[in-house]
């Protein structure tokens, strides 16, 4: 709070919007539940500029990087980083098995880059663990338009133009063992690399970080038991304004249900009631996911995601709480496009 | 509580996610069905020649004998529901349960698919025009001295089924005998006809590995078109339009079936009074083969008059009352949103609601959890109203007043015309009318179809290539 809320230091949005309040988040705020007193943190502070009054000023002279969310339609959503992503990943990099993903190893980025954090967070992730990556692009954003537009011909295309560049790549004896790729993609590069005769483990994978839309336990299954050939996935949560969520251990003992739980304390995750975002649904019970990111560079309290999902409880890895079954929030369920790349 | 796996070419895979089925009058669940992902089925495509192999290891006369046994065990035998049984009775009962049809109606549409597979060697005949089976099986022969070839398509055909009408399946029943697999998504609220149909194949002596199906959500659907070479899909115009010059992938959607008086014979429109009454109420409604729309150039106030006096009595029965006629709206929101679209209609200068005036209240009934719309039967004093050339799901009809002469070109498609002339300058311009499918020359209901005959579409056609093939000696 007083990082944010000191004039030397804090963004010009979170210094106007003090004034509003007509309390100081520097003397009030004393604990986590504090920070309901904010209230909900608005969808729509995030689009549009001038984007330099999300820069701390303590932040002064720094390189920035802005990163998009959305924005099929419309103006998209911004953050702006500096070395947050660096951090997150280089913290999910210690959730990562050595043995599936070793050290030194290569990486395919297969997946969205553009004005995402993805691919220059998956290329640091590589690099912070010995190795280089390799990245082949997807416009989610082209996708979107294709569906929607019913060109179904495109939209064949377009993946088959992905994958090619991902099998082109992973046959070039670049020594790749490691991946990030969306569940969308993973069963693309599995079936075509079936269809060659390979598998995802013979083509020289071990490890793969997955990501970037819904996972279903089923898909989580699937996966294992019919496209990866022995190869290990990890399944994750995480957009730009969070960070990213790692899952606990999931295979048939737990009926490859997926838990994610934030990366704590630099972000927290609630499932909360649907009609009160500031009580916190039972652990198993239903609520819409809540976010809320405490890091040097973003301060975002209580923003309410476009997912719901069941409340975890904490677990050894993660002894905080976790949400498990996620999935777009049934109120906009019928109107958003998901699951696409 | 029953649960119906999904069939992977026979094998049965219960998915981690499962959609229930509920009872449409209770909201109780009935069963319990495993929904399919769609990487599940491009995977099992690499099986689908295996499909289509042991079907050509059984010749297509054995097929036809296989497929009638089956339809006799269809009607009347205990058989595997997913993990239970079930006899006909209770399948009626559950058919009736999920999509709100009668179950009087649910055993007629039963005795529709138990026809088609008891005839399907005449079927076969027809919709092949009197092919000798050897040559799809071999894939060529000779006819009338000349040597004939026909090329399968593809190994399976995909089907994304309604939920609207089981006779419906009558459209894909003769696929087997043509030693083609099936690949089937089933509609949400009917799953019990694939299921027990795979049955009654199966204990007849139909190889498993011959039918999928793939129950889930609209993404399946989606999976079953992308991964066949050939698919029927049923769903509104929207879906038709979709895929429309799409030679994968056959589309049905609603038929815009209509009746038209000649003014040779619409003096006389009371004769066809029945015919008009069941085109139009028959099976509730539901099909694209009822009527949604008579056209005269007179007489139309009388007649629709008429049509409203029979139809005017009908309410809703609980579903296995012998005597129930109208089926529910399962689907919630749907009956309110039809409902709401008519009033929409009827502001439109010259619509009138003939039905409005026989009875008290309004068309839409709410009864528990089941909506109904009443049967209705709208006026229309000129075909330049949308609602001339609308269908809605339920017992709904205009009767349009149109010249003749102005007829033809203002119908619109038309998946089947009962045309009543005697006019042979009339009679020849509605055999060349190409937005008409299926034609009825005379007093025949729109919803009488003759099953030996193609419908909207020839499947064998679909299928099949006709293409040119010579053979040599080789020395």
């Amino acid at each position: 709070m007083n990082w944010h809320f000191d004039p030397a230091s804090g963004s010009p949005f979170w210094l106007e919007r003090a004034k509003t309040l007509g309390w100081d988040p520097r003397r009030e705020i004393r604990t986590f539940a504090d920070l309901r007193r904010f209230g909900g943190f608005e969808d729509e502070w995030l689009r549009g500029g001038p984007v330099q009054r999300w820069v701390p000023r303590g932040l002064a002279g720094k390189p920035v990087y802005v990163f998009e969310t959305g924005g099929t339609t419309g103006i998209p959503k911004t953050r702006i980083n500096v070395d947050d992503f660096r951090i997150d990943y280089e913290l999910f990099s210690t959730t990562l098995p050595d043995e599936h993903f070793p050290k030194g190893a290569n990486w395919l980025m297969l997946g969205p880059s553009g004005p995402r954090r993805l691919r220059l967070a998956v290329e640091h992730l590589a690099q912070y663990r010995g190795g280089i990556c390799f990245c082949v692009d997807l416009d989610p954003r082209w996708v979107i338009k294709l569906i929607k537009n019913g060109w179904t011909e495109h939209l064949h295309a377009y993946r088959d133009h992905v994958i090619d560049q991902a099998v082109t790549v992973l046959s070039a004896n670049h020594d790749i063992r490691c991946m990030f790729t969306t569940p969308k993609l993973l069963e693309a590069l599995a079936l075509r690399l079936e269809s060659m005769g390979s598998t995802i483990r013979k083509s020289g994978i071990s490890g793969i970080f997955c990501g970037g839309t819904e996972f279903t336990p089923q898909w989580n299954r699937f996966a294992h038991e019919e496209l990866l050939d022995g190869a290990y996935m990890t399944p994750t949560y995480g957009n730009t304004l969070m960070g990213l969520a790692a899952s606990a251990p999931t295979g048939p003992a737990n009926g490859y249900k997926i838990t994610y739980h934030a990366p704590q304390p630099r972000a927290v995750i609630e499932v909360v009631d649907f009609e009160d975002a500031d009580r916190v649904v039972e652990y198993g019970a239903t609520g819409r996911v809540k976010l809320t990111t405490l890091t040097k560079e973003f301060f975002m309290p209580g923003f309410l995601e476009r997912d719901e999902g069941e409340r975890e409880p904490p677990c050894d890895r993660f002894p905080w709480d976790g949400v498990s079954g996620v999935r777009p929030y049934r109120a906009f369920a019928s109107t958003t496009t998901v699951g696409v790349y | 509580m029953l649960h119906l796996p999904i069939l992977r070419f026979g094998e049965p895979y219960t998915s981690l996610e499962v959609d229930e089925v509920t009872h449409f009058l209770t909201g109780e669940p009935i069963a319990r069905v495993s929904r399919a992902n769609g990487g599940l089925i491009q995977r099992d495509m690499r099986k689908a020649n295996r499909a289509r192999e042991a079907l050509r290891a059984i010749p297509i006369d054995e097929l036809i004998a296989r497929v009638g046994r089956a339809g006799e065990l269809y009607m009347t035998a205990r058989l595997p529901m997913g993990d239970g049984m079930q006899t006909a009775d209770e399948f009626a009962h559950a058919q009736s349960a999920s999509t709100g049809l009668p179950e009087r109606m649910c055993r007629a549409n039963m005795k529709k698919n138990a026809f088609v597979l008891g005839e399907m060697r005449s079927v076969l005949t027809s919709l092949t025009r009197g092919l000798d089976f050897d040559v799809l099986a071999t894939g060529h022969g000779v006819e009338r001295d000349v040597p004939i070839s026909y090329q399968a398509q593809s190994p399976v055909l995909g089907l994304v089924l309604p939920s609207n009408s089981p006779g419906v399946h009558t459209l894909w029943l003769p696929i087997i005998p043509l030693q083609i697999g099936l690949v089937l998504k089933p509609g949400p609220q009917e799953p019990w006809t694939p299921y027990r149909m795979a049955s009654a194949f199966f204990e007849a002596g139909i190889p498993r590995e011959a039918i999928a199906i793939y129950p889930g959500h609209a993404d399946v659907g989606g999976a079953v078109l992308d991964a066949c070479a050939r698919s029927l899909i049923f769903g509104g115009t929207a879906t038709v339009d979709r895929y429309r010059g799409d030679p994968r992938v056959q589309a049905h959607g609603p038929g815009f079936s209509k009746i038209l008086l000649g003014d040779d014979q619409v003096d006389q429109w009371e004769r066809h009074l029945d015919m008009m009454v069941e085109s139009v109420f028959i099976n509730s409604g539901r099909g694209c083969i009822n009527a949604s729309g008579i056209w005269a150039s007179r007489h139309t106030r009388e007649i629709a008059d008429a049509i409203a006096q029979r139809l005017a009595a009908i309410r809703p029965l609980p579903p296995a009352d012998p005597e129930a006629s109208l089926a529910a709206f399962t689907v919630p929101g749907v009956a309110d949103a039809i409902s709401n679209a008519i009033d929409a209609e009827l502001k439109v200068p010259g619509v009138t609601d003939v039905t409005a005036a026989y009875r008290q209240g309004g068309r839409l009934v709410k009864e528990g959890k089941a909506d109904y719309l009443l049967p209705t039967v709208l006026h229309a004093s000129n075909p330049g109203v949308p609602v001339a050339k609308q269908e809605y799901m339920f017992p709904f009809v205009t009767v349009v007043e149109c010249p003749q002469s102005a007829m033809l070109d203002a119908i619109g498609p038309t998946l089947v015309c009962t045309a009543i002339t005697c006019d042979e300058t009339f009679r020849r311009r509605l055999l060349d009318a190409v937005h008409i499918d299926r034609l009825n020359l005379g007093p025949v209901p729109t919803s009488r179809l003759n099953w030996l005959q193609p419908h909207e579409g020839n499947i064998v056609e679909f299928l099949f290539r006709a293409r040119a093939f010579q053979t040599a000696p080789l020395q």
